[in-house]
C-alpha cells in the first residue's frame, strides 16, 4: 500500500452472503459522520461488484476494494 | 440520509414458492439498504410470506384452503424439486450451511429496514383469511389503487 487509509470503524462482514453485506455495510455508514471512512472484510466474492453499486446508488465513495485470497478487503468514505 | 422521492421500489409478490419469495425479501432488502422506499404488496398466494401460519378461513371451502396453505412463511416450497417438503428442507439444509439467511431472516431484515409489507384485501377476502392471521408489523390491507401509488413513486416495479 503506498498511502495508509485511515478508517473510522472498522467491520468484519467474513462468513455473509448476500444481501447481508449491503445491509450492514448501510447499517454502518449511518453512524458515521460524512466524511469518515468504514473498513471491512469479507468473504463474499459478489461484494467486489456489489458494494461499489451499493455505494454509486447512495451517492457513497469507495475508496479502495481489492481482493486479498479468499477475503475482500474494501474502504467506503460517507459522502452524504 | 434522505429517502428520494420517486426513487422507490414496489414489489408485487404474487408466487407462493420459496425461491421466488426469496428473491423478491432479497431485492427488497437490498433496495433498502441502498436507502430506497420499499414496499411489498403481497396477493394471491404471496399472503402466505407473510402469515403467521396458523389455521385459517370460516367455510369449508375457506377451511381447506387454510389446510393445505398452513404453516406460514417456513413451510413454503421450492417451486421445483419440493418432493413433499424434502426439497425444501434439503435447500434450508443447503442455504444454512453457506450462511445464506433463510426466509424468515430476510423478512425480519426487511421488517428491521423499513420495508413496509402491504397485504392484498382482496386476497385476503377470498381465502378468507383475518387480518389476526397475520404477522406483526405488516401495514393495513389495501388494494391496487394503493399498489399502483406505490409504483408511481418508484423506480422499479416487479411482479413476483
Amino acid at each position: 500500500m503506498a498511502e495508509e487509509i485511515k478508517a473510522n470503524v472498522t467491520l468484519n462482514l467474513e462468513g455473509l452472503m448476500c444481501p447481508m453485506p449491503v445491509v450492514r455495510i448501510s447499517k454502518a455508514i449511518k453512524d458515521v459522520v460524512v466524511g469518515e471512512v468504514i473498513e471491512a472484510t469479507a468473504t463474499d466474492p459478489g461484494v467486489l461488484i456489489d458494494i461499489p453499486a451499493w455505494a454509486r446508488t447512495t451517492g457513497n465513495e469507495v475508496i479502495k476494494i481489492e481482493r486479498e485470497g479468499k477475503i475482500v478487503h474494501f474502504f467506503v468514505r460517507r459522502l452524504k | 440520509m434522505v429517502k428520494e422521492k420517486g426513487n422507490g421500489t414496489t414489489i408485487i409478490v404474487m408466487s407462493g414458492d420459496m425461491d421466488k419469495a426469496i428473491a423478491a425479501f432479497n431485492i427488497a432488502v437490498g433496495a433498502a439498504a441502498a436507502d430506497k422506499e420499499t414496499n411489498m404488496f403481497f396477493t394471491f398466494w404471496g399472503i402466505k410470506a407473510i402469515q403467521k401460519g396458523n389455521f385459517t378461513g370460516k367455510s369449508l371451502f375457506g377451511r381447506m384452503i387454510g389446510l393445505l396453505n398452513r404453516g406460514g412463511i417456513s413451510r413454503i416450497g421450492p417451486s421445483r424439486f419440493n418432493m413433499f417438503g424434502l426439497g425444501r428442507w434439503m435447500f434450508k439444509v443447503m442455504m444454512k450451511n453457506k450462511n445464506i439467511p433463510s426466509l424468515e431472516e430476510l423478512r425480519q431484515t426487511a421488517l428491521d429496514l423499513g420495508v413496509k409489507l402491504w397485504p392484498c384485501q382482496m386476497s385476503l377476502e377470498v381465502m378468507e383469511i383475518k387480518a389476526d392471521d397475520l404477522i406483526e408489523g405488516v401495514q393495513d390491507s389495501c388494494g391496487v389503487a394503493a399498489m399502483l401509488e406505490m409504483s408511481d413513486r418508484s423506480k422499479q416495479t416487479l411482479f413476483i
